[in-house]
Parts: structure tokens; sequence; C-alpha cells
């Protein structure tokens, strides 16, 4: 995947990506018409389906609203790169299936309006920008298995099937 | 090698002698619990992947806390998922308003949490657990879901962090002047994806209540749980209220922790943290310049009968300064019952404050005082994001009970000391003086 960078700072929080006056939906659409608003309320209006979130440190930090990462999948954000990420944003993404990378370098070096290209069977990520690369270690076996089932439901579905 | 306290539950919950650090485990889970806001969500990832029945609906706890009662028409919607979920279900843990409050107040003083368990919850704050010796952990929605069917949680084990506090504390300094410390020393993501294992002296003479506010704040430091080794106290608070068994579990002498941290917190102050993040704690008397038009006493964190004691000393025979609006929520009904009684309620009214049902309202901007562009509020919640309470630009200061109740008197922020060092209080007993 491959697509153009949105650059924002260290302890996003998820009230900064989906604010809690939005919570009375469980609607992805509409979870969507508002994604990233606490932190920068143009954003809807300025990204683009396909476009990358590239963060700093402790990204997703907070509330577990699971709302957070559904926004911003159902917005079209093609991967979310950050210097780290809170664990209950990184655990809900890897169940909803919202790419994400871990990449300190990656995120650090990267400009608003970069054209990043993430590659996970690789684990490495391009900056057609600036020329650099960037190498991020794959997820655990036992997160793969989650994510290549198509996320924690599909998984629990097979576990519960005797599949796994 | 020796395992700490989390490592030793872990390891019990996933049918292994032992669990190291970086492990990951499918967890057999004791309770799990969502409320009004992310358990409807679960609902629906449950039902579109074709599940049927539940696990156990013993073991599954339904709160509608955060948008009641019902604040419009949208989350009433949400509250009538949770209740026709509860009922299809048999789902033994539902409350209704008028008996709800806030979960994470009400599933411990329900007797619905052992040491020794393993507990997950659709919202961040379910780490407050931990200060029953138990492991307690925030996930998300899709989790929540998941155990609906199986019972299951996947974890990575945590490495632990030791924070062994040393020291008398002194008067009007509790559980949050010592958590927000903690947080401030170490950063918001300083004990992400670890276990924050609080011990020392002034652990062991703090009261339960105050142990659940600081297990409460371990996510606000990254956490993944707050734990506190079972003790007398805990002992005390879970006699003829827990309705399983406990397990005690004691870290080992030799278990390997990531850090420790010792300190001395006879001299401390009481705390507070400017916005925009918990970790920008400092001593109150930092702040008087501050001026504010709300006070929040309350919350997951500080609606505990205990909290609600302290405020009343300092409001008793006071009142909130002109232009503060003061709000006091206790967190359940018996929190709520029981200060009626003791007359705390009383108290709160002629100080000119107005007492909420239970609800996590405020703390999240949701309803029950949000805030406009511009006010700031102190607040005996949690988070201070930006935004957090309501309008992004309003702004919220976090403390414990006795510096809010302190400030709503003077309008500023404001150490407790100073009020009572004033001319004593007219009291409504004696009269006017």
């Amino acid at each position: 995947m491959n697509g153009k960078c949105w650059k924002f700072g260290d302890d996003v929080n998820t009230d900064d990506i989906t604010p809690a006056r939005y919570l009375d939906t469980t609607d992805e659409r509409e979870l969507a018409a508002h994604c990233m608003e606490g932190a920068d309320p143009e954003f809807v209006r300025k990204a683009h389906a396909g476009d990358l979130i590239v963060a700093g440190k402790n990204f997703g930090c907070g509330s577990s609203r699971e709302h957070a990462p559904i926004a911003i999948k159902a917005f079209g954000i093609a991967c979310v790169v950050a210097e780290s990420f809170a664990r209950i944003f990184f655990r809900n993404s890897i169940n909803i299936g919202l790419p994400i990378a871990e990449c300190p370098e990656a995120a650090r070096q990267a400009s608003e309006g970069d054209e990043l290209e993430v590659d996970f069977k690789q684990g490495r990520i391009v900056n057609r920008t600036t020329g650099g690369t960037y190498s991020f270690p794959p997820f655990p076996e036992q997160l793969r298995r989650i994510i290549e089932a198509g996320g924690l439901m599909a998984f629990t579905r097979k576990l519960k099937g005797g599949e796994l | 090698m020796g395992m700490t306290i989390t490592e030793k539950i872990l390891a019990a919950h996933s049918d292994r002698d032992a669990v190291r650090p970086g492990d990951y485990i499918l967890a057999d889970v004791d309770l799990c619990m969502g409320n009004d806001i992310t358990a409807p969500i679960a609902i629906e990832e449950f039902e579109r992947a074709g599940f049927q029945q539940v696990w156990d609906p013993a073991r599954i706890a339904l709160v509608p806390d955060h948008f009641t009662p019902n604040k419009d028409i949208k989350s009433a919607g949400l509250a009538k998922k949770l209740r026709l979920f509860a009922a299809k279900h048999k789902i033994a843990h539902y409350w209704e308003v008028g008996r709800v409050g806030i979960e994470h107040v009400l599933l411990p003083e329900q007797g619905l949490v052992a040491p020794g368990e393993l507990i997950i919850g659709a919202d961040s704050h379910t780490c407050t657990y931990g200060a029953l010796g138990a492991f307690s952990t925030g996930v998300g929605s899709t989790d929540l879901a998941a155990c609906f069917a199986t019972g299951k949680v996947w974890l990575r084990v945590p490495g632990s962090l030791r924070f062994v506090l040393r020291g008398k504390l002194p008067r009007w300094v509790g559980g949050k002047d010592l958590i927000l410390y903690t947080i401030g020393r170490i950063g918001v993501d300083g004990a992400l994806y670890k276990a924050m294992e609080f011990c020392g002296p002034a652990i062991a003479s703090l009261p339960m209540d105050e142990r659940f506010t600081m297990c409460n704040m371990a996510i606000e430091a990254g956490g993944k749980s707050g734990i506190i080794a079972p003790d007398q106290a805990t002992r005390a608070y879970c006699e003829g209220r827990a309705q399983s068994p406990a397990t005690i579990y004691q870290s080992d002498p030799d278990a390997s922790y990531a850090e420790a941290f010792e300190w001395d917190v006879s001299g401390l102050s009481p705390q507070v943290s400017a916005p925009f993040l918990p970790s920008n704690s400092r001593p109150v008397e930092e702040f008087s310049e501050v001026e504010i038009d709300q006070v929040v006493i309350g919350s997951c964190t500080n609606g505990r009968l205990s909290d609600l004691r302290t405020a009343a000393e300092l409001l008793r025979g006071r009142k909130a300064a002109p232009g503060v609006r003061l709000l006091v929520f206790p967190a359940t009904q018996q929190v709520y019952l029981q200060a009626l009684k003791e007359g705390l309620l009383e108290v709160f009214v002629e100080a000119e404050g107005a007492v909420s049902p239970p609800t996590c309202g405020p703390c999240l901007g949701g309803h029950m005082g949000v805030l406009a562009e511009g006010e700031r509020a102190l607040a005996t919640t949690n988070r201070n994001f930006r935004g957090r309470m309501g309008h992004p630009g309003s702004e919220v200061y976090l403390c414990g009970p006795a510096v809010a109740a302190a400030s709503a008197v003077t309008g500023r922020i404001t150490h407790p000391e100073e009020v009572v060092s004033e001319e004593p209080p007219v009291t409504s007993e004696r009269g006017k003086r």
C-alpha cells in the first residue's frame, strides 16, 4: 500500500480521533465523518481514502473506544505508522483489521505530504519522497493468526468451530 | 526465577506453570464487562459473527453508566441495545437506572471482583480492580464480543514496574495525589504495555477506596494494569461481599521487574495536573492563580464514599464561590444512599452544589456538566485531554477530592489547608454564629 501521509505528534488520544460527542452511534460512516476531528477539524476535508496517518509516540492513548480505529478504517486510511501505539488502540486495530506499523525512524523522518509505501510482507516502509527505507519487525505469530483469519471475530468463529 | 503477582495470575488463567513477559496467551476470563458506549459495538459484532449463545451469562456484566440517565434519543438507543441483549441472554449482571452506578465502583462494591481473578472490560479504566489483587485490564469492543462467545481473551504477558512508596502521607494527600505524582514522574507512556505494581508502607496504610483510585489511573501512564497485592485491608473489603473465593497471590522475592522505583512520599503536596495531559502534575501551590468555572467531584476515579467524606469535610458550613458551578457525582446508588444518611449530600446542597445521580457524564464531556469554549474545570476525574469535558477550547485540571472541594470555596485552585485555616465555618447544627 502507498499513499500521502498526514503527520501528527505524540500522545494523540482517542478523544482526538473520535471526540466523545460522536460516541452516540455505532455507524462506521457517521464515525468516519468525524475522523481525527479533535486533533484537526479539517482532516476529513483534506485527506482522502488511501492516505496514511503518521504519528509520534503513544498513538491512540486514553479511552478504549473502538470507535477511534473504526473511524480511521472506515474513512479509508490505508495504514497508521507511528513511533509507538497505546496498547488498547493497538489490539483494537489488530482485532478489526486496521493496518498499523510501529516504525520509529520512518515516523520521525516523514513530513506531511510525503508519499509512503508500506509493505507488511517484507516489513518495509519506503518514503518515496525522500528515498528513505526503513524496516519494522513482523507481528508475532499469534497476532498474525488473528490478522490472517480476517480479524478477531473470524478467528473466534474458527476457534469455536474447532479449526484452531 | 520467581514470578510477579501479575505473572502468577496470568499463568493460572492459561493452564501454565509459568509465563514470562512477552508470552502470548489465550487466557480464561472470570468476568467481562461493557458499558452503554462500548457494548453496543460488541453486541453487533457478536451477532454479525453469527453467535447465538453467550459463553456464560453469569460472567458478563453490562453497565449502562456513560450517557445515562439517557442524555438524548441516540444514547437512549444505545442503552436500549444493552437492555434487550441482557434480557435475551439472561445476563446476570445488568443494572437499570436507579440501581446502576459507575462501572468501576459498582463491580467491586457488588462483590463481582475477587483477588486473583482475571477481568477484562471494554473500558480503559478496567485496570481499577487491580486494587483487589486481581488482574484487570481494558480492552476493545471486539475483544468483548469474542469473550461473550468464548470466555477467553488474547493477552501479551506484560512486564512489571514496581513502585515502592515509603513514608507517611501528609494530611490532604491521598491516593489520587500519589497516582498523579507517579504519572508525572514516568509520563503518559511511562508504563506502556506494563503492569504497575504498587507496594511499600504508604500503600499498606492506604484505604481501599484510595487503592482503587491509584489502580484506576494506571492507564494514564499507558499501563496495562495496576495491581496491589492483597493484605488485611483487601480481605476486610471482600469479607461478606465477594461472590467468589479469593485466590491470594504475592510476587516472589526473586521476581523480575522491568524497572523499580522507590519514592518517599512524606513531603508530598496535593497534586494537580494541568491541561492537556495527566502527566502535567505539580504541587497544588504552583496553581494558586488559576481561576475555575466548574468543579466536578466524582467519577470512577474519585466518586467513592471516602472521596465524598473528604469533600464534605471541607465544604461543611461553607459555600461554593460565586461563579463556580459545583457538581457532585456519587458513583453508585449505595454510595449515594450512604452519603445521604451521613448528611454529606446536605452539606453539598447547602454549599450550593448540585448533586447528580451516578453517571460518567461530565468526565468524558458526555452530559451533566459539559464545558463551553474558554471555560475551565477542576475535576477529580482522570483525563484532561483537549476537549475532554466539552468544547475543544475548554480546559480540565485534575486533582483529588480535597483540593477540588477547597477550590470550589475559593474559586481558584487552592490548597485545602488554606480553607481550613480561615475562620471556622458556620455549621447548620449550631445555627449562625
